[in-house]
């Protein structure tokens, strides 16, 4: 049946070119048409007038006429010192979270993928984490370090580590961390599930031939499983850093961006300044602000993918 | 390959860790929800209470709806009004992902890399930098604080993930099956309805799957555009009840373990496609 096909295939195409790519287009413009409308519907304008707000100094949900104020809006971002000190807390949430997820996410997937027995029970575990609603991780957290009655330390007297209570989320530089210590229990899961793809994609004789060689398990770790796993990395990093960039919601329900806005994040400060102080031109501009990071970084893995649909081409 | 006993001794200790870490704070959130007040806010903590109680699972499932502070009746209905939400947006984005993600996988046309990176351009797009004229919008349509004014929102992100993943999903079947389909005089649409959609069943639970998580999960869009239990979805009826001073933490415990229970359950039931379905397009592109 395939031979008469191959050496029919290229002469019908040849002949019904026209009429067959135009109908191939036709076909794939009905098929996307919902999509488009559904996505496309409810988002452009918002992105469109998010920017068009971002340009008048609209201070109240009202419509009415405000006073244009061109770039104005984000020549105040930089002005403002308060959003230096939530662009700092952004920069140290989303470099020290990372990179611990980073860090232990591969640890735990080194040994997911070792030879353990019921292998499906430790990994159905770290999908645990994963699948808790990001409100309920916070609200737990916030509960667990409760200084009063809190587990953590309740555990710390327990093991006679300490027996005077902490306020965890009390400073605002303690509270910072504690915030970062809840989000990286819970985002772990992702670095696992695709450093575990990664290494599942690295033939085991390549280990062989390595131990014939002579390298130690260490050794074949930094000379042959990591530089093996760098394209999985690298996505993660920029995916995780994209997530962390924007992140709110933790904020919102462990600490509320307090002690002294020493957990205010980016995200945070724009929704406090839309929705709280109700400046809705100053905190579109720096809605934007947040867009052009996000689309830099969005850039960075768009590359590293194409990177790596060559690398897995050679 | 063989591996010394201190070795296997070695990974199953640090498995065991693992599990320690991961299961603890989940321990901690199932018994804080069965203690009494009483043990939860003692000068020392109650590892395990001496009298467990159910009561607050009690109130939520069957306390009436009586005014507005009724936090366990409040609870209820957000857990009734995540189910909707997140259960149509699955549906709608999962029928636009699978049409859509087609003609991504298999046709060829004009601006097709492109119409690709717009879509993921908005599945990137950060929540807030929408939220603040969709909800002027909203109040324009006299769609705030109603269900369909959220599913309308979360299905615009939604479906740019369902398209990706289907259109990554339909890449691995192999090609020729609808050339096949064709000769024996299937039409496009009918190949696609009668061959390929049946063959990508895996693709469309997993694809589900991970819709659901996202709009279950959702709360800045939730908590900006609802106000009252008629809308309210679960994260944003905990994070509120949280947020209050002096706040009974075993209820928000068993919401807690009542919101964690949908997703965490999907989740384990399909725990064997997680590492292939979620990771698959974006590693390979």
């Amino acid at each position: 049946m395939s031979v008469p096909q191959v050496a029919a295939a290229p002469v019908k195409k040849l002949g019904a070119r026209g009429s067959g790519a135009r109908g191939e287009a036709r076909f794939a413009f009905l098929l996307l048409l919902p999509a488009a409308l559904v996505v496309f519907g409810v988002v452009l304008y918002p992105v469109a007038r998010t920017f068009v707000v971002s340009l008048f100094a609209v201070d109240s949900p009202l419509p009415g006429s405000y006073p244009f104020v061109g770039l104005g809006n984000y020549t105040r971002v930089f002005r403002d010192p308060d959003f230096y000190g939530v662009l700092g807390n952004t920069m140290y949430f989303t470099l020290v979270s990372t990179g611990a997820e980073l860090i232990l996410g591969t640890a735990v997937a080194l040994l997911l993928n070792a030879p353990l027995r019921a292998r499906w029970f430790w990994r159905s575990l770290v999908v645990l984490p994963w699948a808790l609603p990001t409100i309920v991780n916070g609200a737990l957290w916030r509960w667990i370090y409760n200084g009063q009655y809190g587990a953590l330390n309740g555990l710390l007297e327990a093991l006679h580590i300490s027996s005077t209570p902490v306020q965890w989320l009390g400073s605002p530089f303690l509270a910072l961390n504690m915030v970062i210590a809840a989000d990286v229990w819970k985002n772990t899961s992702i670095v696992v599930f695709f450093i575990l793809a990664g290494l599942q994609t690295i033939p085991s004789d390549l280990y062989e031939a390595a131990r014939i060689d002579g390298a130690s398990a260490w050794s074949a770790f930094w000379r042959l499983t990591l530089p093996l796993l760098a394209p999985s990395i690298a996505v993660v990093l920029v995916l995780r850093t994209i997530e962390a960039f924007k992140v709110f919601d933790i904020i919102y329900v462990m600490t509320g961006g307090g002690p002294a806005s020493g957990t205010q994040t980016v995200a945070f400060y724009t929704y406090l300044q839309a929705f709280s102080n109700q400046l809705f031109g100053y905190g579109s501009a720096l809605a934007y602000l947040i867009v052009v990071a996000v689309f830099a970084l969005a850039m960075v893995y768009l590359r590293l993918l194409r990177q790596g649909q060559m690398a897995g081409v050679e | 390959m063989r591996h010394s006993r201190n070795y296997m001794i070695a990974i199953h200790v640090a498995a065991v860790v693992m599990a320690v870490v991961i299961l603890l704070p989940f321990v901690w959130l199932v018994i804080s929800s069965v203690s009494p007040a009483t043990d939860l806010v003692s000068a020392h903590v109650h590892w395990w209470p001496a009298h467990p109680t159910l009561s607050r699972y009690q109130a939520i499932f069957s306390s009436s709806v009586g005014g507005g502070d009724n936090v366990a009746a409040n609870f209820r209905l957000a857990m009734v009004n995540s189910l909707i939400v997140a259960g149509a947006t699955t549906a709608i984005s999962l029928t636009v992902g699978a049409l859509g993600g087609y003609a991504f996988a298999r046709l060829r046309f004009r601006m097709r890399r492109t119409s690709l990176f717009t879509f993921l351009t908005v599945y990137m797009l950060p929540p807030i930098a929408l939220v603040i004229p969709l909800y002027l919008a909203l109040a324009n349509l006299h769609l705030l604080d109603s269900k369909i004014g959220l599913i309308l929102t979360y299905c615009s992100i939604v479906t740019p993930f369902c398209l990706w993943t289907m259109s990554n999903y339909y890449l691995s079947l192999p090609a020729d099956l609808e050339e096949a389909a064709r000769v024996d005089g299937c039409s496009r649409l009918g190949a696609l309805v009668r061959i390929i959609l049946p063959l990508s069943r895996p693709g469309l639970l997993t694809t589900a799957m991970f819709g659901f998580l996202l709009a279950w999960d959702e709360f800045l869009f939730a908590l900006i555009f609802t106000s009252t239990s008629n809308a309210k979805t679960i994260p944003v009826a905990i994070a509120e009840f949280t947020g209050k001073f002096s706040s009974d933490f075993g209820l928000i415990a068993a919401g807690g373990v009542l919101a964690a229970g949908p997703p965490v359950i999907l989740a384990l039931l399909s725990q064997r496609f997680i590492v292939g379905g979620l990771t698959s397009g974006a590693v390979k592109g």
